[in-house]
């Protein structure tokens, strides 16, 4: 059966056909969106509560009535990962939130996750035909994801996946951030003895030190590696591929195929004078601070500055995250600072949202020169230049240019580089033979992921640069069907 | 999780541990260091691998209890386990025969240094060591360097033991009497600076191991950056050893006290 096939015919079994007849698609479309439920915006700014506390069953079940169920799912396509978008939907709207949630873990490994952090807007809900056709909100498919993920949780009945018999051949993971935990769980389904190896103390990746626990709480988190445990995955923290193991000694120990996911662990800055005066850090350094090292918290050793003036330089969701903790940790003043307009930033849309409600400024339009320090070091103040927009750029977003002359001054206390994120050199450097990007990026086949090096397969940020959850779990997904093959038929 | 093996003290404030660490043993060479964590809520500190014992999978870290981290670390006993230890990180020293090589280490830089001394020595070098302390208690690892090293110099600010005097006294002094050809310096960020100074003077290439702040030691964060030469490194990955004539030792010793003010209870 083809994939069109599959969905049709799931489509048509017959209490999906009794669904969609129930009502008519005039009332479907005339039910306002759902809104997530979150906490209020002056408390929630000062802990780290979850900020969407998510939707009620009625409310998730009336969200998905407004789905229509289309007979051509253009949702799908928007999908990294395809996830059968109107058939776990339709679940819902009958009441069966475990078959929900089933129906997502077809597809996607983190589903309680990629409810909270996928960039839906931009995927799935653009191409909503709410969107493109009707020109109405579209339907919550996020929230509702989320809401079936955090039912079956909640629930207790946790579906653990079938694993097939042991076939005692033995596969490495590098990294354990989303890319290689889907891979570990795919590769695991399959019978293989599958060892992931973190560098860190943590599993997790970026979910763990990047993501704030009030926008992804480490317990989901945890609930989905307990999973892949009880699948039989193994996981080795403080070990550093390329450092404490080398390629040779993988080979030595009996590692038949290897999953490379370890990240774009390193931070851009941007070289302006003043970049290394204290008080000046990035945005992986921030969170990690926080976030990994509970820096916050006074029975914890780390230190984390705590600025009063804070300014965070950059429009995505690191930057997102970083100036919301940083008004958690008790700034007066947080400003996003963004050579762009608001329109260009790559933050997700309910991110800047929530900053704003939080009392984040914005300061679009400004790129910073210089940062300028006291006689001890310390940053003070900063200089900026106003910017203006021109002609697109490649990225199709158009092409921040300076106003000559408009230099303005900011008094700041704490800044942070949020200006993206370069590969992980560990493996590149590590693993002889491996062909690499001049941004340092791994080049696979992107069918297969395989790399140059036939036993290994890479994924996510390393193979990407900064790119996405969703996307860094669909590589995961794909090489582990393609090493399956490649083990196979050697 | 970490066994320790075996646990000597050096001296009040120093304290030798001789961690189980099979693959951390096997993998490391001169100049490596390791990142520790004691306890859940402990911070990750970066230590120096002071040596390895293959054959036993242990290797050795030398800790002066400065902060809240290393007193946590000495307060552990033979028996008890690290929490998280990772590790070989950073580059290797690049070991060659250079020719006659002062070493001249000072406080924490001392334990640091054995390693270095030990694998020069080897590769066929004439290697002098230049030891500083406060005080004749202060004074580590002595003999252990001269098991090593065609001469050791010991050099105390009180005049208690060796000779009265600066790490750069000594360090001259030698420079006056033979030729040098490279030098090596490991201690406070402000002993490194004026050792530098003086080399530079004298035109002998000179590397210096640096002990910034550091959060994961594997690159991901910056806070362990430098200005070497005018550009930002990260001492984690591209060091810890840098020529010491390119470092700017006045940012790194203002960095170093990004958070003294905030230094949390002990
Ligand atoms: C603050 C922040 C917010 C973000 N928000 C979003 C969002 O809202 N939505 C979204 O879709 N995406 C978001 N992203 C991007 C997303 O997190 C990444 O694209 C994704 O995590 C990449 O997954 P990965 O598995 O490739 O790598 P990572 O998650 O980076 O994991 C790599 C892991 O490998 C480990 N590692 C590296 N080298 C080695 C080695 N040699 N040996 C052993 N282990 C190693 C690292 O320690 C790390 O744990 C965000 C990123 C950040 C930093
Ligand atoms: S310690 Fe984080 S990059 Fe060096």
């Amino acid at each position: 059966m083809t994939k069109e096939e599959q969905i049709a015919a799931l489509r048509s079994e017959p209490w999906r056909e009794t669904l969609r007849k129930s009502m008519k698609n005039k009332e479907r479309t005339d039910i306002p969106r759902v809104h997530m439920n979150e906490l209020d915006a002056t408390y929630r700014s000062h802990n780290k509560e979850e900020v969407n506390t998510g939707l009620t069953a009625e409310q998730a079940q009336q969200e998905a009535k407004r789905c229509l169920d289309c007979p051509n799912p253009t949702c799908m396509e928007g999908c990294p990962v395809s996830i059968n978008i109107p058939t776990f939907i339709k679940n819902i709207e009958r009441g069966e939130f475990l078959e929900a949630a089933r129906t997502l873990k077809e597809t996607s490994a983190l589903p309680a996750v990629c409810g909270r952090v996928c960039p839906q807007e931009k995927q799935c809900e653009s191409r909503c035909i709410y969107t493109l056709k009707l020109k109405k909100e579209a339907v919550g498919i996020g929230n509702l994801e989320r809401f079936a993920a955090d039912f079956e949780r909640e629930s207790g009945n946790i579906s653990v996946p079938e694993v097939a018999a042991s076939n005692g051949i033995k596969i490495a993971v590098v990294g354990s951030g989303p890319a290689g935990l889907s891979f570990a769980g795919d590769m695991v389904k399959r019978g293989y003895d599958v060892t992931v190896f973190e560098a860190l103390h943590e599993i997790g990746g970026v979910l763990k030190y990047g993501i704030p626990e009030f926008r992804l709480p480490n317990h989901i988190v945890d609930v989905e590696i307990e999973a892949l445990r009880l699948m039989g995955v193994k996981f080795v923290l403080n070990c550093i591929i390329g450092k404490t193991i080398s390629y040779e000694d993988m080979h030595t120990d009996g590692y038949k195929g290897i999953f490379a996911a370890s990240g774009a662990g390193l931070p851009n800055f941007m070289d302006i004078p003043g970049e290394n005066l204290i008080g000046v850090m990035s945005s992986n350094e921030y969170l990690t601070r926080v976030n990994l090292m509970d820096a916050a918290n006074p029975e914890t050793d780390t230190p984390v500055l705590q600025g009063k003036n804070v300014a965070v330089i950059g429009g995505g969701n690191t930057a997102m995250d970083s100036v919301r903790t940083a008004r958690r940790l008790g700034a007066e003043r947080a400003i996003i600072v963004y050579r762009r307009s608001e329109e260009e930033m790559p933050a997700r849309l309910e991110e800047v949202k929530h900053a704003k409600e939080e009392g984040i400024e914005f300061l679009t339009l400004h790129n910073p020169i210089e940062y300028i320090g006291n006689e001890r070091g310390r940053v003070v103040q900063m200089k900026l230049q106003k910017m203006e927009l021109g002609e697109a750029d490649a990225s199709g977003r158009r092409r921040p240019i300076a106003i000559e002359g408009a230099i303005e001054t900011l008094d700041i206390d704490e800044v942070i580089v949020s200006v993206g994120v370069s590969p992980n050199p560990l493996i590149p450097r590590a693993f002889q033979g491996l062909e690499v990007t001049r941004w340092g990026t791994i080049i696979v086949n992107e069918e297969s992921m395989q790399s140059a090096l036939p036993d290994v397969f890479a994924g996510g940020d390393i193979v990407r640069g900064g790119a996405t959850v969703i996307l860094a779990m669909g590589d995961g997904r794909k090489a582990a069907a393609a090493m399956n093959d490649y083990l196979q038929s050697k | 999780m970490n066994k320790i093996v075996s646990k000597e003290h050096f001296s009040e404030n120093v304290i030798k541990l001789e961690v189980e660490a099979p693959l951390i043993a096997r993998a490391r060479k001169a100049g490596h260091f390791v990142m520790v964590k004691v306890g859940k809520t402990g911070e990750r500190i970066p230590l120096t691998i002071a040596a390895a014992d293959t054959v036993k999978g242990t290797i050795t870290l030398v800790i002066q209890t400065v902060g809240g981290s290393s007193k946590k670390l000495c307060a552990l006993n033979e028996g008890d386990y690290i929490t998280d230890l990772v590790g070989p990180l950073g580059e290797a020293t690049h070991i060659e025969n250079f020719g006659t090589v002062v070493c001249a280490g000072g406080g924490v830089g001392v334990a640091p240094l054995l390693p270095i001394v030990e694998a020069l020595h080897k590769a066929g070098n004439r290697v002098i060591v230049v030891l500083a302390a406060r005080s004749k208690d202060l004074v580590i690892l002595e003999n252990q360097m001269k098991a090593n090293a065609d001469e050791v110099i010991v050099m105390t600010d009180d005049g208690t033991y060796g000779t009265k005097g600066l790490v750069t006294n000594g360090v001259e002094s030698v420079i006056n009497r033979e030729k040098v050809d490279m030098c090596v310096t490991i201690g406070p960020a402000i002993m490194m600076k004026f050792v530098s100074l003086l080399t530079k003077k004298y035109e002998i290439p000179t590397v210096a191991s640096l002990n910034t702040i550091m959060v994961d030691g594997t690159g991901m964060c910056g806070a362990c950056r430098i200005t070497v030469g005018g550009k930002t490194k990260f001492v984690c990955v591209d060091g810890p050893e840098f020529d010491a004539h390119q470092v700017d030792f006045d940012e790194m010793i203002l960095r170093l006290g990004a958070y003294k003010e905030i230094e949390k209870k002990d």
